[in-house]
């Protein structure tokens, strides 16, 4: 597979490069878009945006591997983001990440993030997401879920299958 | 009756209230701008004269606004700091990182009313002369981003954003950055950093104040979205009519983040220290009490960093009494205000708003286990005491969830907290430490049991030694 990015989309990030006074500053901005559209961080989009950015590569690489949110791998088309933090501890996200691991078959035990041998579905569990009003809450790719229980885990699953 | 006081939400939940520009304009917005803007300034009684931006400035600092982010530091005073004769641009930062565990009322503003946030900040950047300005906001609130970009792009078609604003010849942008999952980006420093394009590695202070040497080494304000929104509320009412509300040096509203074990959790609006911590558990128009059959057992009160209170604790605080004298009084956990000063006073803070309730169904060893897994997960790893120290808590703890805890767990825990505190770069430090410290002492004897069952199960068992304990899973 080689590398292109679309012109769309180099257009978009050459617009937000302009919202900064230093080059340096559009770079977590560029990572986004490139892992929208990519799906994930591969080394020739790290490098093309170095090379863009007048960075090293070392300088878009640590921001990679620091910003949780950023992979280098690619993941489940549906992303199935538990919130473990204390509010949706209480309201029993554990249980609802068991189910969502089991009903998968994926192990419930591991602490990075797990994805299912098809590419449907990667389950993790992810701090605070600031909705601990209606705990516990599931980010589902960009929508969030709240007060989720079995049921509504079911829901889900159906959706990305 | 403790009731709600809805300023900064006054619509933003009601039935039809749209987040877009019409809808605001509908409601009055952007008229306090356009007001402020056209403002003469003003004339002291010693005959200077302030300009309007000078106005507004002084006007905050008179209001008493304390900012909502988590120190409940005076906006005011805070802006007075920045540095106006370096040359150098001056920059203001939104910050919308809304990471504390236990909070999500920025949530409600940036998803449900962004033109209120942009109006405030379109005041304040021109209180403080600011020419550019940016919304941190974090990864995870992607929805969020776009109503915000959506909002921006409106405000630049109306004029109230963009070259010369209003027929003025002011000019500001705002942009947005996107955070990408790291806690500390919340703080402020950590937060600059990740805006230059860096890791989100907190800097030390002095001399790295934002005020003095903030994004790209310029001065540089932060302000929590909650108190960007205020600012406009006090351009519009003025100072006095905004410090009527609330208490005395606790003006304003602010919005309570109400979680955990109540019947109703959500967000509440009310003025500052006019509701107890009681009130807002129990009451109909807020909490409405625990469970059926429950009893209340801890509270944290500002955010998962503050130091937890325990049910049935009394605290000392000084209140005026009717001979005017300051006295000491004794107030029950429950009856305390909810306010800045009052929670202080009771060892802990009203950070950035968040009350998490716990019921006497919960271990605090399970939940100080959860807390500390946050932390370790969360340190930026720059500082030795908190990147090991954290993890060294979180391990232990997780030994003492699962069944290889010892009696003095509990007193290792808390000489692990007390050696990070005060030895850090950033505030992270005390925030990973004070949970620890607070649970420990004030429910020793429930780590304590935890700890002795576990030696006991495993005597019963045949003793493990410690080599062959399980490994948790931050080895
Ligand atoms: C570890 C840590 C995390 C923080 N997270 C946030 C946050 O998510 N949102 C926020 O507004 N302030 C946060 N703060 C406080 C900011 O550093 C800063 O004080 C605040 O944004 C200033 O705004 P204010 O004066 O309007 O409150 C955090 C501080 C620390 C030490
Ligand atoms: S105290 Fe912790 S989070 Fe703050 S700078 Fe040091 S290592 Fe990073
Ligand atoms: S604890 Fe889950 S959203 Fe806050």
């Amino acid at each position: 597979m080689s590398f292109t990015i679309p012109k769309n989309l180099e257009a978009e990030l050459d617009e937000l490069v302009t919202h900064y006074p230093v080059k340096r500053s559009a770079s977590l901005m560029f990572l986004h878009a490139l892992q929208e559209h990519f799906g994930f961080i591969s080394n020739e989009a790290a490098e093309w945006t170095a090379g863009k950015l007048g960075l090293q590569p070392i300088h878009i690489y640590e921001l990679v591997t620091f910003y949780p949110m950023f992979r280098q791998k690619p993941i489940g088309k549906t992303q199935v983001k538990v919130c473990r933090t204390l509010s949706c501890a209480l309201a029993g996200a554990a249980e609802i990440r068991e189910h969502f691991c089991r009903k998968l078959g994926l192990d419930s035990h591991a602490h990075v993030p797990q994805t299912t041998p098809d590419g449907r579905f990667t389950v993790e569990f992810v701090e605070c997401l600031a909705a601990c009003g209606s705990a516990p809450v599931v980010l589902v790719n960009e929508s969030l879920h709240e007060r989720v229980g079995k049921g509504q885990a079911d829901e889900i699953l159906a959706l990305g299958k | 009756m403790p009731q709600e006081f809805k300023l900064i939400l006054k619509h933003a939940d009601e039935p039809g209230y749209t987040p877009d520009m019409g809808c605001y304009l509908k409601h009055g917005g952007y008229e306090t701008l356009k007001k402020a803007l056209q403002a003469p300034g003003r004339d002291l009684p010693d005959g200077k004269k302030l300009s309007p931006q000078e106005a507004l400035r002084e006007d905050v600092k008179a209001s008493g606004l304390r900012g909502r982010g988590g120190a409940g530091f005076s906006a005011g005073l805070k802006w007075s700091f920045v540095d106006r004769r370096s040359g150098k641009p001056i920059y203001l930062i939104c910050n919308a990182d809304e990471s504390e565990p236990g909070t999500f009322k920025d949530r409600q503003i940036l998803h449900k009313d962004p033109h209120q946030l942009i109006e405030g900040m379109v005041l304040s950047c021109w209180a403080n002369d600011v020419k550019l300005a940016y919304i941190y906001i974090r990864g995870e609130f992607p929805e969020g981003a776009r109503l915000l970009n959506r909002a921006l792009a409106e405000a630049r078609a109306k004029g109230f954003l963009g070259k010369n604003i209003l027929g003025t010849g002011y000019d500001l942008d705002i942009w947005v950055h996107r955070g990408a999952g790291a806690y500390i980006c919340g703080e402020e420093t950590g937060l600059i950093e990740s805006l230059e394009g860096k890791r989100a590695y907190p800097r030390i202070k002095p001399p790295y104040f934002p005020a003095i040497l903030g994004l790209y080494l310029c001065p540089t304000i932060v302000n929590n979205v909650e108190t960007l929104c205020h600012v406009k509320h006090i351009a519009a009412m003025g100072p006095a009519e905004f410090a009527r509300l609330g208490t005395p040096n606790n003006t304003g509203t602010r919005i309570v983040s109400l979680s955990g074990d109540v019947q109703r959790p959500g967000y509440f609006e009310v003025e500052v220290g006019k509701v107890t911590i009681g009130e807002l558990i129990f009451h109909e128009n807020f909490g409405r009490g625990l469970r059926p059959g429950r009893q209340l057992k801890a509270v944290i009160p500002g955010g998962s960093s503050s130091k937890v209170l325990k049910a049935g604790e009394v605290f000392q605080l000084k209140r005026k009494g009717a001979d005017g004298q300051m006295a000491p009084v004794e107030v029950p956990m429950l009856d305390l205000p909810y306010d800045f000063d009052s929670l202080q006073s009771a060892g802990t803070m009203s950070g950035s708003g968040a009350v998490i309730v716990m019921d006497d169904s919960r271990s605090m060893v399970d939940a100080l286990a959860n807390l500390s897994e946050f932390y370790a997960h969360e340190s930026c790893g720059q500082c030795t005491p908190c990147r090991e120290g954290a993890l060294w808590m979180a391990k232990g703890l997780h030994r003492l969830t699962h069944g290889d805890g010892r009696k003095e767990d509990a007193a290792y825990l808390a000489h692990i907290a007390q050696n990070i505190q005060g030895r850090t770069i950033c505030a992270f430090g005390e925030a990973a430490a004070w949970p620890v410290l607070s649970f420990v002492k004030k429910f020793r004897e429930e780590f304590e049991a935890r700890g002795e069952a576990d030696v006991a199960a495993r005597a019963a068992a045949g003793s493990v030694p410690d080599s062959n304990r399980k490994p948790s899973p931050h080895a």
